[in-house]
C-alpha cells in the first residue's frame, strides 16, 4: 500500500481515540508553541496562528493545558474553526481536553502579526499591513500600499473590504494584478 | 431603576442595535449595487453580529435567568427589543442605506470610544475590540456621504432626501433617558451632553463637505426604540430573523 499523508478525516478519527502517545507532561510549553506554529489560519493559510499573533498565552494547569486565543475581528467567522483546529492539533499530539479560552484583551491588531508572518503574507500575494494600527487615521488620507507582486507603489483601492473582513481589495496600476491588502486595524 | 438593571438594559440596547442593523444589511446580500459594495456591506454586518454576540453574552451572564446569547437574540419579541429606531428603517435606495449607516456609525464611534474607558472591565474590553471596526465603518460611510452629496445632481438629491427622511430618527441617538444617565453616573456610558455635541459636530462637518443640509437639533423626533416602542418595521425583521429558531427550537446542528 502506498504511503499517504493522513487526511483530516484520519486525524478526526484518531482524535476520538485515546492517543497512543498519552504523555502530555512530556511536552514543554516551547514544544507546544512550535506545534501550534503548524496550525494555519483557515482563511489565510499562508500564516500560522502564531505568526498571526492570536495565541496570547499557554500554560499547564495540572494535567490540563490552557490556551488563550483572541479573535482578529469581533465577527470573524473563522474563530470557532481556528479553535477546533488548535484543539485537533493538540489532541493529535496526545494532549487531551485542552482548555481554549477566548480572550478579548489586549485587542488584536495587525501589529500582532510577526515579521515572519508579514513576509509570508507578501509571498502569498497579500500585501501585509503597513504602518502602525494604533495610528490609524479616522478621516485621513489613504496610505500608499505596495503591490506584493511587482513592488510598485502605483496602486489603487478597489474596495474597503476584500475576500474577508480583515482585508481590503487593491489593484496594481503597473502590473495590473488585483491583490488583497491586510488592513491595518 | 437599580444600576444593575440599567446595565442590563444598556447592554441589550448595544446588542440589539448591532443585531438589527446587521440584519438589515444582510437583506442586501445578492442585491447590492456593485460586488465591492456587497462585500463591504456584508463585512460590516459581520462585524456588527460579532459585536452583538459579545454584548449578548455579557448581558446573558448578568441577567442570569438561564437564557444564553442566542435566546436573548432569537426569542425576545419586539416589545423587549431595545434597538434604536434608526437601525430598523428599511434599506430603500443606496443613499438611504448609507445615510442610515453614517448616522449610526458616528453614534457608534463616539459611544465605543467612551466605553473603552468604562469602569466595567468587560465592557471596556469588548469596546476596545469594536471601536477599531466602528472607526473603519465610519470612515467608509462618511466617504460615501461625501461622494454622493458632492457628486452628480441625482446622487446629491437622493442623499439629501435620505438625510431628510432619516433625520427624525436621530434624536433618539443623543437624547438621554434614565438608563443613559445611570450609565454615565456609573462611569460606563458617555456624558450625554458631550455625546450630543460630538454627534452633531461630526455629522455637520461631514454634511458641510458633502454640500448637504442637516435638520434642526430641536426638530420633532421619533423616540421609543430604547424603551421597546418601535416602528412597524421591527416586527417584520424579527419575524424573518427569528423564524428558524422558533420553528425548530434548539436547531443548533447544521
Amino acid at each position: 500500500m502506498n504511503e499517504r499523508e493522513p487526511s483530516s478525516v484520519d486525524l478526526l478519527i484518531a482524535s476520538d481515540r485515546v492517543p497512543a502517545k498519552a504523555h502530555p507532561e512530556l511536552l514543554t510549553e516551547d514544544a507546544i508553541w512550535a506545534l501550534l506554529d503548524n496550525v494555519k489560519d483557515p482563511e489565510v493559510p499562508a500564516v500560522s496562528v502564531i505568526e498571526l499573533g492570536i495565541i496570547r498565552a499557554l500554560s499547564w494547569d495540572g494535567k490540563h493545558l490552557s490556551i488563550d486565543v483572541t479573535p482578529t475581528y469581533s465577527g470573524c467567522p473563522a474563530t470557532e474553526l481556528i479553535e477546533e483546529l488548535i484543539a485537533e492539533a493538540l489532541r493529535a499530539a496526545g494532549i487531551r481536553d485542552p482548555h481554549i479560552n477566548r480572550v478579548l484583551t489586549p485587542a488584536w491588531s495587525t501589529d500582532w502579526i510577526t515579521d515572519v508572518g508579514r513576509e509570508k503574507l507578501r509571498v502569498y500575494g497579500i500585501a501585509p499591513p503597513q504602518g502602525n494600527a494604533s495610528k490609524m487615521s479616522l478621516l485621513g488620507a489613504n496610505e500608499v500600499i505596495t503591490c506584493p507582486f511587482c513592488d510598485s507603489k502605483h496602486t489603487e483601492r478597489v474596495s474597503e473590504f476584500g475576500s474577508t473582513a480583515c482585508k481590503a481589495l487593491y489593484r496594481c496600476r503597473d502590473c495590473l494584478e488585483p491583490f488583497d491588502y491586510f488592513k491595518c486595524i | 431603576m437599580t444600576e444593575q438593571k440599567a446595565l442590563q438594559d444598556y447592554l441589550l440596547r448595544l446588542a440589539d442595535s448591532d443585531m438589527i442593523l446587521s440584519q438589515r444589511l444582510c437583506e442586501l446580500c445578492g442585491k447590492a449595487p456593485a460586488i465591492e459594495e456587497e462585500m463591504a456591506i456584508m463585512n460590516v454586518g459581520l462585524d456588527l453580529v460579532g459585536q452583538a454576540r459579545n454584548w449578548y453574552e455579557y448581558a446573558a451572564e448578568l441577567i442570569d435567568d438561564g437564557r444564553d446569547a442566542d435566546k436573548l437574540c432569537f426569542l425576545r419579541d419586539a416589545l423587549d427589543y431595545r434597538n434604536l429606531l434608526l437601525v430598523e428603517q428599511p434599506n430603500e435606495d443606496y443613499a438611504v442605506t448609507m445615510a442610515r449607516q453614517f448616522f449610526f456609525d458616528v453614534w457608534h464611534y463616539f459611544i465605543l470610544k467612551n466605553l473603552v474607558n468604562a469602569s466595567d472591565e468587560r465592557i471596556a474590553n469588548i469596546a476596545a475590540k469594536a471601536v477599531k471596526e466602528a472607526t473603519y465603518h465610519l470612515r467608509r460611510s462618511s466617504e460615501w456621504v461625501k461622494r454622493m452629496g458632492d457628486g452628480t445632481e441625482e446622487s446629491h438629491r437622493r442623499i439629501q432626501e435620505a438625510f431628510d427622511l432619516l433625520w427624525r430618527f436621530t434624536g433618539e441617538l443623543v437624547t438621554p433617558d434614565e438608563t443613559d444617565h445611570a450609565m454615565f453616573k456609573a462611569g460606563i456610558g458617555p456624558d450625554p451632553e458631550k455625546l450630543k455635541q460630538d454627534w452633531f459636530g461630526m455629522v455637520r462637518e461631514v454634511a458641510a463637505q458633502a454640500t448637504l443640509k442637516t435638520g434642526a437639533e430641536d426638530a420633532w423626533m421619533y423616540m421609543g426604540g430604547k424603551s421597546g416602542v418601535h416602528t412597524e418595521h421591527l416586527g417584520f425583521i424579527l419575524a424573518e430573523m427569528q423564524f428558524l429558531p422558533r420553528a425548530y427550537p434548539d436547531a443548533t446542528t447544521w
